[in-house]
């Protein structure tokens, strides 16, 4: 893979004694849409939030965007303008309008002027269908809409590489379905996102690959096609079985 | 297939809506429920009527000395507090330079008024002149000895005017003192925890009357001699530090509830520790704990009685002092100065809460 925007080597983590990551090797390319799958506990989305040192690591590299993330970063912050992340429980800001919510980090982050940064939120919010609900609080808002809302507002920073950590799980299953539209049409426009998920139906419409985690470990990673009809490991042969069974 | 016609509304029966409905409801739904509002109906009523036989019907309003309150059935003694008020408003601020202080007063509700009301502009020039300016202002006018005014020393002043000196002074300065120690308490590093938190629980741990002692008396020990500390500005010293250290725990109860992903969230979008605590955390935090704020400054308020033990005369002091005036000696005197300090007070802390209250209602961004 030629300069890969994300690059994971040999990366190790533990909570206190206990060891989450183990021996992390991954490579993304610009561009690529990874969905990565597995029980929980499995350390999937410890992995991710390593990603933008939501978490940190204590052995091994982990390179965003060409930049090394160590103990003795200095600007986290200029690293994590480039990665946005769409969290499970939305996690808006309930005492702002959604386009307050949207327009606050190009504001102070990148130091736009407030009219800029209205723009660039319309803009996004158009994107993800909610163009009418700008004045409106998050609490006035449906868990899909709330969950659109948070993908606009990662847009807004115009990032390199987008994180999903359980974008649907706190979806009824009637929203899933428009979360899901927005994120399929966000890949075929090109942006790098690792997802992690466990609708197996998105994975195989847009993933360019699928990791399989259990235990800290990736148990094995391949292209959707070949990993969900031809299963080479065990684990994940019974993983399947259990997933896919509804 | 039957046509879909739906039945008439009927109004509700008469017995159970508007007023009349309201009182059978929540007065005479049991015969026990009966029985309870005819006791407290009529406990109110003799209430009542001490109350205004008291205060009203018996009461004197108009005389120059003891003898305009000794009748047979005697009720308040107005004329006391009507001959006193300008030392129970001022305390000994000389009659002359009184204009001072109400110029001081009416520039501070002029500042006040529209912070408080959110519809009003400019709140930023508002905020200047109410944080900036005035302080040094009002200091300047009421001690004097510049621009041509006399000096007035600090003992010499009051009443209201020390009461409101001190609990405005106290109110404004716990504050942001409340909030840098709440969020030092959480900080990281280990030494500025530390100091946060033997901070705090040093002056919660003491009385105030304890740290207005050591403030008036311990102070001048450590500094050196001919450096005298103004004793007023011991005491408000002495009341911004402890308050401060109670409106910290306010404040990190609020901080304590805000989930945090809110946090992560912020961080996720490259916003540094300073910009998520300021955007972010403290205006959830601060909009959540607006009622312990507020019940706070209301203790505040009160507490600052206590200025007496340091030999300032708050208004309750004041009032007490003049207790000692002979030619005012009546059974009532004593009474009626409490009533009339009580509600001063009561005056200012009710309005402080419905303050509250509006504003817990203005900052809710609930659905309902």
């Amino acid at each position: 893979m030629s300069d890969p925007i994300i690059r994971i080597e040999k990366m190790n983590k533990w909570y206190g004694n206990f060891h989450v990551l183990r021996d992390i090797d991954l490579q993304v390319a610009g561009g690529e849409q990874i969905v990565i799958c597995g029980p929980s506990g499995s350390g999937k989305s410890t992995l991710i939030r390593c990603i933008n040192r939501l978490e940190e690591h204590q052995e091994g590299l982990i390179e965003v965007n060409g930049m090394v993330l160590d103990a003795g970063l200095k600007n986290i912050d200029a690293i994590r303008s480039e990665v946005g992340m769409v969290f499970q429980q939305f996690n808006l800001f309930p005492h702002m309008t959604v386009l307050q919510n949207c327009a606050l980090a190009p504001i102070w982050v990148r130091g736009m002027t407030q009219k800029d940064a209205e723009d660039i939120a319309r803009k996004y919010l158009e994107r993800v269908r909610i163009p009418d609900q700008a004045d409106k609080y998050p609490g006035q808002l449906s868990g899909g809409q709330q969950q659109r809302v948070a993908i606009a507002r990662a847009l807004c920073m115009t990032p390199k590489i987008m994180l999903f950590d359980e974008p649907t799980s706190a979806l009824d299953p009637e929203m899933i379905k428009e979360v899901l539209d927005v994120m399929v049409e966000l890949a075929e426009d090109g942006m790098t996102m690792l997802c992690v998920t466990h609708e197996m139906g998105f994975a195989r419409q847009v993933a360019d690959r699928v990791i399989f985690m259990d235990g800290g470990e990736i148990v094995e990673q391949n292209a959707p096609q070949a990993f969900f009809s031809n299963p080479q490991n065990d684990r994940t042969k019974l993983f399947l079985s259990q997933v896919l069974q509804h | 297939m039957r046509a879909w016609t739906p039945s008439p509304a009927r109004p509700a029966p008469v017995n159970t809506i508007g007023a009349w409905g309201w009182v059978r409801r929540n007065l005479m739904a049991t015969p026990r429920d009966m029985v309870m509002t005819l006791l407290a109906a009529a406990f109110l009523f003799w209430l009542l009527d001490v109350v205004i036989g008291w205060a009203f019907l018996n009461a004197s309003f108009t005389g120059v000395d003891r003898s305009a309150c000794l009748k047979q059935v005697q009720g308040a003694c107005w004329p006391f507090i009507e001959a006193k008020f300008g030392q129970f408003i001022y305390g000994r601020y000389p009659e002359a330079e009184r204009w001072r202080v109400n110029l001081v007063f009416a520039a501070g509700i002029i500042g006040l008024l529209p912070m408080l009301i959110p519809a009003a502009p400019y709140k930023r020039v508002n905020a200047v002149f109410l944080l900036g300016f005035f302080p040094v202002f009002a200091f300047a006018l009421l001690t004097g000895g510049m621009f041509g005014l006399t000096e007035v020393s600090t003992s010499d002043w009051g009443g209201l005017l020390v009461t409101l000196v001190v609990a405005i002074t106290g109110i404004v300065a716990s504050l942001p003192l409340g909030i840098a120690l709440a969020l030092g308490r959480r900080a990281q590093l280990p030494v500025l925890r530390a100091l946060c938190i033997g901070f705090i629980e040093i002056f919660r741990g003491v009385p105030l009357i304890t740290v207005l002692f050591m403030a008036s008396v311990m102070l001048p020990l450590f500094l050196p001699d001919g450096v005298n500390f103004d004793k007023l500005m011991r005491c408000l010293i002495g009341v911004a530090l402890f308050s401060s250290a109670y409106m910290a725990e306010v404040v990190r109860g609020g901080l304590q509830a805000i989930p945090k992903g809110q946090v992560e969230a912020a961080a996720a979008l490259g916003m540094s520790y300073w910009k998520t605590t300021r955007l972010i955390v403290l205006p959830q935090a601060l909009k959540m704990v607006v009622p312990g704020i507020v019940n706070t400054f209301i203790g505040l308020f009160k507490d600052t009685t206590l200025v007496l033990i340091v030999g300032l005369f708050d208004l309750l002091g004041i009032v007490q002092l003049h207790f000692t005036d002979a030619s005012w000696a009546t059974p009532e005197t004593h009474i009626t100065g409490y009533v009339f300090a009580g509600f001063v007070f009561w005056a200012f802390c009710f309005a402080m809460s419905r303050y509250s209250i509006f504003m817990e209602k203005r900052l809710s961004t609930d659905a309902d």
